[in-house]
Order: structure tokens, then sequence, then C-alpha cells
């Protein structure tokens, strides 16, 4: 941990380049469009949060990202969307490779029904690391990334089931970082766990957005204010209609001097 | 007739329609463990039948029906897992699907002593494989065929989407993740299936006397013939040879098709205590 926070130091003298950049996205549901005009570039390293109320958008935002929208038939992307430059929307780009490198944690946590020594092993495995002693080292150092190592490392061959909720969802964070992704998507990660379990997890992104670009859905104001150096809000003005990037900034100034009124009055609290 | 007495009435109603269906389950079971405990010995199970059949015991014909099982258990596997994959996964939902799923259900309904038939007409005269092992599980397979595919599909459908989604944003292909996750995961289910087709083969007649033959036989090879033993204890009864050993012979059926059952139940329940 201690070479790490020496990193840290050295990173935040470079400025900040944008890893990904949105022009004019549109995201349709197959006749219905659910995303209008997005245009926005995410800074590397460091948190973005995206807030908004239920149904705006957000969410569907996110699995842009790493082309999961993909899995839902009917769906359909207009716009760029350029990750390192490249244009993940492209015809060629395989979204199996893509999401290689943009890692994604769920709401709920979905540790897969074997060991959690598997489990972390999985996605090294997938992508042809046979040999025992170098995948003993990927599951030790990804398990020490999301600090679980200390709880977990006697229990192994245990299920990864049998770990409670936070755990696990630390087990899933360990499991997308043993694929070494510079990118992690976090679709409300906090919201099905104990407080003392969110703790945690706010502060290993803390540690880990000095390597990794985070991006983070999430319903809780206080925890975008926590966690995030940027934050983009979101909202579905009508039923039925597309939902807008309404204001992006730096949080600090989104959370005290919003540009928006409507970002002014979801922030306090006068609806959403 | 007041509220009260009509509530006890129909409550009354309930419990006997209720109790019906454990008493004749329990009657059936108690009639026969009582008819066949007697027969029940080594000698009954390990020894062949002497006589006219009828004396003796029915080693045989326990090996005759374990062989056709376990071979139709060989063919039907690989053909019902990997339907339901192809059903449930990769096919696009919508008009195909909804023929092989109702081909199959339809499948289900067939009477088996028409399948039994279809296998004489087929396997045994027009291939001429003859009374054979073989020919009875190819017979035996059409029919645990929708039975294992229906419950292997519902099994891979149960699996958590979310699952699956941990999968793909690793980088997974569709594969990958049908192969290493899905599966596995289904497994307990799709083994509850494999294990309730087996006994619904276990107890199978029709299909059986029309592709295996009725010769007491010691099956070696896929081609011998043989007699199981719901056709042994069909003919012990039904020429009045020799009751006691049908009794003992369906006793000793009812204990291995209950084995089955209950290792299908004991497998969802592990299954789903490790799943929480």
């Amino acid at each position: 941990m201690m070479h790490v926070s020496a990193d840290v130091r050295e990173d935040t003298t470079r400025p900040r380049a944008d890893k990904i950049s949105v022009k004019d996205l549109d995201f349709y549901y197959g006749d219905f469009q659910a995303l209008t005009g997005i245009t926005v570039g995410i800074k590397e390293r460091g948190v973005t949060a995206f807030i908004g109320p239920s149904g705006c958008g957000k969410s569907t935002f996110l699995r842009c990202f790493n082309r999961m929208n993909d899995l839902i038939p009917g769906t359909k992307v207009d716009g760029t969307i350029l990750v390192d430059g490249e244009d993940i929307y492209a015809p060629g780009v395989d979204p199996v490779d893509l999401r290689r490198r943009v890692g994604m944690i769920f709401q709920q946590p979905n540790p897969f029904p074997m060991s959690i020594y598997d489990n972390v092993a999985f996605g090294p495995r997938l992508h042809g690391v046979t040999k025992k002693p170098e995948l003993d080292e990927i599951v030790e150092r990804s398990l020490e990334r999301a600090n679980l190592w200390k709880e977990v490392k006697e229990i192994l061959p245990r299920g990864g089931l049998t770990l409670s909720g936070g755990q696990q969802q630390r087990l899933c964070i360990a499991r997308v970082l043993a694929v070494e992704p510079d990118i992690m998507l976090m679709d409300e990660p906090c919201s099905a766990i104990d407080p003392t379990s969110v703790q945690k997890i706010e502060d290993l992104m803390d540690e880990l957005k000095d390597r990794i670009t985070i991006i983070i859905v999430t319903h809780n104001m206080q925890q975008a204010a926590r966690v995030s150096d940027e934050t983009a809000f979101f909202l579905q003005e009508k039923t039925g209609q597309p939902a807008e990037m309404v204001e992006f900034g730096r949080t600090a100034e989104i959370f005290t001097s919003p540009k928006d009124r409507r970002t002014e009055d979801y922030i306090t609290g006068r609806f959403g | 007739m007041n509220k009260r007495t009509a509530n006890r009435l129909a409550l009354s109603v309930l419990w006997l329609c209720a109790g019906t269906t454990v008493a004749v389950l329990g009657a059936v079971i108690i009639y026969v463990f009582v008819n066949g405990i007697g027969q029940l010995s080594p000698e009954f199970i390990f020894t062949w039948p002497h006589g006219v059949n009828a004396e003796g015991g029915i080693w045989p014909t326990i090996v005759s029906t374990l062989y056709v099982t376990g071979l139709a258990m060989l063919i039907v596997t690989p053909i019902g897992v990997l339907a339901a994959v192809f059903l449930a996964e990769y096919a696009v939902q919508g008009r195909l699907v909804r023929i092989i799923r109702f081909a199959a259900d339809s499948l289900a309904s067939v009477p088996s002593i028409i399948m039994g038939l279809f296998g004489l007409a087929l396997f045994v005269e027009t291939m001429h494989i003859g009374f054979s092992m073989i020919s009875a599980a190819l017979a035996l397979s059409f029919l645990m065929l929708p039975i294992v595919m229906r419950t292997t599909e519902e099994a891979i459908r149960a699996v958590p989407k979310y699952i699956r989604w941990g999968s793909y944003g690793l980088g997974a292909s569709k594969w990958q993740t049908v192969s290493r996750i899905v599966i596995p995961a289904a497994m307990p289910r799709i083994l509850t299936g494999l294990i309730l087709a087996t006994g619904r083969a276990v107890g199978e007649t029709a299909v059986v006397i029309f592709t295996m033959g009725q010769a007491i036989n010691l099956p070696i090879s896929p081609l011998d013939s043989g007699r199981p033993m719901t056709v042994h204890l069909y003919m012990l009864a039904m020429e009045g040879i020799n009751l006691p050993a049908a009794y003992g012979t369906a006793l000793l059926l009812m204990i291995m098709i209950l084995f089955f059952n209950l290792t299908a139940r004991w497998l969802l329940r592990r299954n789903r205590r490790m799943q929480g």
C-alpha cells in the first residue's frame, strides 16, 4: 500500500487528459429514445459520478461504455464514444475485448457460484492464464488491492456466496481488478450493502482512482459529493421523453454553485 | 347455513381431498410393502430364475433394467442438454422456439405404448437391430428427451441475469459464459431432471416390452436382448404364476424409483442452501 500512495503524489501533478469522449450520443430501446444529445469528456484517473432521479438514463449511459447494452435486443446507439481516442462502436471493435479494458461492478453483488479463488481467477483464465503460480499471484494481488485479502486469505477455497454482502461486492471488485482494466464502471455499487461496507468501498475507490478511471452511478448525493471529482446530472423532464445531461462539472462546483436551476432543485431535494 | 358452519364444512372438504392424495399413496406403498417384503432376500435379488422363470431370483431382470436405463441416459443426456442450451441461450426467441417447445411437450404426451410400437417398427424391424438393449434404449430416450430438455431449459433460464452480466463484464464470450458459468450454475437442477427421467425409464413397461424382448438373459453387449423388471413383473402377475414374486419385484422397483426421487430432492435442497 505504501508505494501506491507514492504513485499518487506523482500522478496528481500530471494534468488529467480525457479518457472517454462522448459526442452527440443518442440511445434507443427499440422505438423509445432514452438519451439525447449527450456530449461529455470524462477525465482519466479520478472518479466521475452520474446522479439524477430514477429512470433518468444514467445506468443506460454507463452501460454504453462497455457495450453492455448490446446484450439487450433492440438497442441502438447514435453518436460517438471514444475511449483512448478509439471509437468503441466502430465496426470491427469486439465488445468482448472492450469489456476486458472496461470493467463493471453491479448493484447486486454477483459472485459466481464457485470458490473465492476461482471467482478472482475467472477473468485471467478466460484470457489464457493457466499457470498456477501466476494465477496465485494475480489472485493475491487483486484481493489485496480490493482490501479483502486479510479477510479471506485463509478461506480461498470457500464459496464466494458464503461471504457477507459487502465482502461479496469487494470480491467482485477484486475479480474486475484481476483483468487489469483501466476503466471501472460502478452501477450503484453500494445500494444493496450495509453502511460499514459502504465506507470500505468508498475508501477503496479513493485508493483505486489514482490508477483507474472510475465512473459511478449513484442515487445517494452525499456519496457522490464524498467520492467524486466530477459530477454529471441527468434528467428526464417528461415521461416518454429522452433524458439528457443537464450539467457536468467539478463536483465541488456542482454541489455548491450549480449553473442550472434544475440541478440546484435536485441537489437541494426539491424533487427526485 | 351460517358463516361459521360453511367455513368448517369447506375446511373439512379440503382436508378430505388433501388427505385422499396422501392416503392413496400410502395405501399403494403399504400394500406392496406388506406383500413384497417377505420375498426380498439376497437370493431373490442376486440369483437367476428357474423353472418356468417364476421361481428363484430376478437378477437378470434387474441388470436388464439398469443396463437399458444407463444406455438411454447416455443417449438422452447430451442431446437433451445441448438442445436446451440452444433453446434457452442461442435461438432467437420467436416462432421457431415456440414450435420446438410445443413439439417437446407433445412428445412428452405421446402414450408410451405408441412409442414402443414406433421403436419396434423403426429399430427392431426396419433397422434390423432386433430385440436388444440398444433398441429399447433408443425408444426410451424418445420418452425421456422432452423431460430432460424442458427441465434443463428451465434450469438454464433460472440462472440469474446478473451472474451472466458479471461474466460478460469480464470480457467473456457467449460460449465462455454459457459453458463456464451458466451450465455449472444450473447443474443441480439439470441433474434433478435427469434423475426424474431415469425414474421414468426404470418404471417404463410398454416401450421395453416391444423393443427389448422377453427372454431371460443377462445382457453384456448392447445388441443382447433381455427382460426388464417391469416386464417380468407383468408376466409373473398376469400369467398368475407367482404372485408373491411379482410383489417382491414390484417392491424392489418402487424402492429404486423412490431412491431416484429422493436423490433429486436432496440435490435441489442442497443447491438452494448453497445459493443462500
